[in-house]
């Protein structure tokens, strides 16, 4: 018997909650928004998430056995690499293409610097970007019924009228995930309910996103135009961005405080990307520009340790 | 809310259920008892026996050694067989007196110790304490009489009594105050007389809702006694939250209960108290609770210092399977795993718990993935996944500078961390290399 018994310092018990089960409830998040996505614009929608799962997993694991490291794609990260990055492609693109973008995603961005957790950009994110660079053409064209038109955004950015149900509803032009914002509230709020994200990050960078916007609409004349705002709010990659991309753990900052002024920054960046950039989108290139920044918040935000500059009591 | 609590800590599952029905049982040795003279911090005590002497229950058996130590009191009545050098809990031998016990417990004449309260000097008080070999027996076993001598007695205003008992499956608090409220109000006020300022409270998680009552009925017409009903959270008992969570001081791990005007001592010593003052009785039993799953039966029981740990598990009916994964000597969060269940019980035992599977040897640490966990529920306020890496790269300057030395190792991190990483034992092994390393 003494020799089966198990020694190990305390603590003596864990918690149920693995990487594993947190990769698999934010997939569980992500299905109202790839469901809708895949009734929306078809088969070939389907066929698109599907070859960008599969080729995201299997560009991790080849990676893993080719330089010798353990291989752990069991962890469900890969998967939800290439889900968020097949829902952030526009349902026309060539099948090729997020295979390209798999690559990027997992090879460049996420193993070259380490693995799962050493990554200072989200993948899925820096694939987008990656693509938009080197194809813009196909990344920025959107069919919606086989016709090709613009993403209500854009015809927002050209002072057309928009119909903000549709957008919040989803049964618009857009990539694949991003165009309902209800199923993407949804499985946002399922993930800040079971604990998975925090409800920091979220809150923060649509509250000041939508404070910006308002303040902008407001000085620019227009006044308080609240179908203006919500058309921004249920518009682009936003739902898509704040609840699923930004709270990213590996790429957002790890600090309490640091979550507020990540919301802020992203917010700001969004407002000053969609008003004043040249395209309509601007939440992919906000958040990497936060990846980016996140060192640096997440200095000035370590919390002040328990009893620190603690007097004695006389 | 109106609760008392503090920031972080986590609500893991508590099993208290298993145990916390069994009323107290005395059990008595029936084999030897051995005694480590070394079982409080600081230097251990010398033997005042020599083998062939006769010693009754509560003989003085081992001295302590200047004012940072503790007497050593016999349990069982019997006879020296030896004095060498034993296995003890901690998996380090220590020199220990080894008594053959008779069967008889013969006890010494307790009364001749006993004084009327009121005419003990408080240097008496503390006195009959420091004699009666009391240390604090959460686990530390600080010596409680050092404890009581703070370096400005003026400052003290608050005597708060640990009824916590954050600790999953612990229930031997929770029995005493439901069976023996009266010896810790007594204690309590006890201490409480040894100061010109200090005012009581007794600290009980809100889980505990008839031992709150009990003891808020006992207190009602006591004015300068409360009770704190606390939050149910870990660490909820840990010296510096408690502190906080009652009186909204803060101190770090520099600092002393009394540079808040704390003193804190839990239920066990305060009952060690009433019992060596108005019993004349010495420490040399403690209620140590047998629970977990692979356990027959679960019990409470109030046992004789120097007890063998296996003789519990017999008395119990033994194990439910072959091998149990996993013994612990104490509670799931702090306790510590056991190698052999041939080691004596001592004042710092409050449980043996124990585990058919381990569950910390079943899954393997994987890569941090920044969730953020760790920082939210360290009750240190530090950053566990942070220091960890620092500690695993070696840089301890960058370890103390980001407050690596105010983990108080209560376990948090590495129970919540879904990683799997282990990030107390990294962190604590740290910290005491560079304390280490800083004596040096
Ligand atoms: S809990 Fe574990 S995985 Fe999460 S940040 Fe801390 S160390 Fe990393
Ligand atoms: S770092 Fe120390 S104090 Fe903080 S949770 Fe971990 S063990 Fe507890």
């Amino acid at each position: 018997m003494e020799q089966t018994m198990k020694i190990s310092s305390s603590p003596h018990i864990r918690d149920k909650e693995t990487t594993t089960n947190i990769m698999g409830k934010v997939l569980v998040a992500l299905m109202p928004a790839t469901i809708f996505g895949i009734y929306n614009f078809g088969v070939r929608a389907l066929a698109l998430i599907v070859i960008t799962v599969v080729s995201c997993v299997i560009f991790e694991a080849a990676f893993q056995k080719m330089t010798g490291r353990k291989v752990t794609v069991g962890d469900l990260s890969a998967v939800l690499t290439g889900l968020l990055l097949a829902l952030n492609l526009p349902p026309s693109v060539p099948f090729w293409l997020p295979v390209i973008g798999s690559f990027f995603a997992i090879i460049v961005v996420k193993q070259l610097f380490g693995g799962l957790g050493q990554n200072f950009m989200n993948p899925a994110l820096g694939a987008r970007c990656f693509l938009l660079i080197s194809f813009t053409g196909r990344m920025t064209t959107f069919t919606y019924d086989a016709v090709t038109m613009a993403t209500p955004l854009a015809n927002l950015k050209a002072g057309e009228h928009v119909d903000v149900k549709a957008m919040f509803l989803g049964t618009t032009a857009g990539t694949i995930g991003e165009t309902c914002a209800l199923a993407l509230i949804i499985g946002g709020i399922f993930l800040i309910v079971t604990g998975v994200i925090n409800y920091r990050i979220p809150v923060w960078y649509i509250g000041s996103f939508a404070l910006f916007i308002m303040i902008y609409a407001v000085a620019s004349g227009r006044g308080f135009d609240v179908s203006f705002l919500l058309a921004h709010l249920f518009g682009g990659g936003l739902m898509l961005g704040a609840f699923f991309m930004a709270t990213d753990y590996v790429t957002s900052p790890i600090t309490p405080l640091g979550k507020v002024y990540f919301g802020i920054l992203l917010g700001l960046l969004t407002f000053l990307f969609r008003i004043f950039g040249g395209s309509a989108e601007g939440v992919s290139y906000a958040i990497i520009l936060g990846n980016l920044l996140v060192p640096l918040i997440e200095r000035i935000t370590v919390p002040k340790s328990f009893g620190k500059g603690a007097v004695k009591h006389e | 809310m109106g609760l008392f609590t503090f920031k972080g800590g986590i609500h893991p599952y508590d099993g208290k259920d298993l145990s916390k029905d069994k009323a107290i049982v005395d059990y008595l040795p029936k084999g030897d008892c051995v005694y480590p003279l070394s079982q409080h911090i600081g230097a251990p005590a010398v033997p005042l026996v020599k083998k062939g002497d006769r010693v009754l229950v509560g003989q003085k058996i081992g001295e302590a050694q200047g004012f940072v130590s503790a007497n050593i009191h016999s349990g069982v009545s019997g006879t020296v067989k030896t004095i060498e050098p034993r296995m003890t809990v901690n998996g380090t031998k220590v020199n220990s007196i080894v008594i053959e016990n008779d069967g008889l417990f013969e006890e010494v004449d307790f009364k001749q110790n006993v004084r009327p309260l009121d005419e003990m000097y408080r240097e008496d008080v503390k006195d009959a304490i420091k004699e009666a070999g009391i240390v604090g027996m959460g686990g530390a076993g600080f010596p409680t009489h050092v404890k009581l001598s703070p370096k400005n007695e003026d400052a003290i205003d608050t005597i708060i009594v640990n009824g916590a008992e954050c600790e999953p499956y612990l229930t031997s608090d929770y029995r005493r105050m439901i069976e023996e409220p009266e010896k810790i109000v007594t204690g309590l006020q006890i201490v409480i007389n040894l100061f010109d300022h200090a005012k009581g409270i007794i600290a009980i998680e809100d889980n505990k809702p008839d031992a709150i009552e009990k003891l808020k009925g006992l207190t009602e017409n006591i004015p300068n006694i409360t009770v704190n009903a606390v939050k149910t959270k870990y660490p909820q008992g840990a010296e510096r939250q408690l502190i906080y969570a009652n009186t909204g001081r803060q101190i770090n791990s520099s600092m002393l209960p009394a540079d808040a005007g704390c003193i804190v001592h839990n239920i066990d010593t305060i009952v060690a108290i009433y019992n060596a003052i108005i019993e004349g009785r010495p420490l040399f039993e403690r209620i140590v609770t047998v629970t977990g799953d692979a356990v027959h039966e679960t019990a409470n029981f109030c046992v004789r210092l120097g007890t063998n740990a296996q003789e519990l598990i017999d008395a119990v009916g033994g194990f439910n399977i072959e091998d149990p994964g996993k013994i612990i000597s104490g509670g799931p969060m702090m306790g510590k795993a056991m190698f052999s269940l041939d080691v004596p019980l001592v004042k710092g035992s409050s449980a043996l718990l124990c585990f058919q599977e381990d569950m910390v040897s079943a899954v393997e640490p994987s890569n941090c993935i920044r969730c953020g966990r760790c920082v939210e529920v360290c009750p240190g306020r530090v950053m566990p996944n942070k220091l960890a890496d620092m500690a695993l790269h070696g840089d301890y300057d960058g370890f103390v500078k980001c407050d690596g030395m105010e983990c108080c190792e209560c376990g948090c991190c590495s129970f919540v961390c879904p990683a799997k990483r282990h990030l107390t034992q990294i962190i604590a092994g740290t910290r005491k290399q560079i304390l280490a390393n800083r004596k040096r």
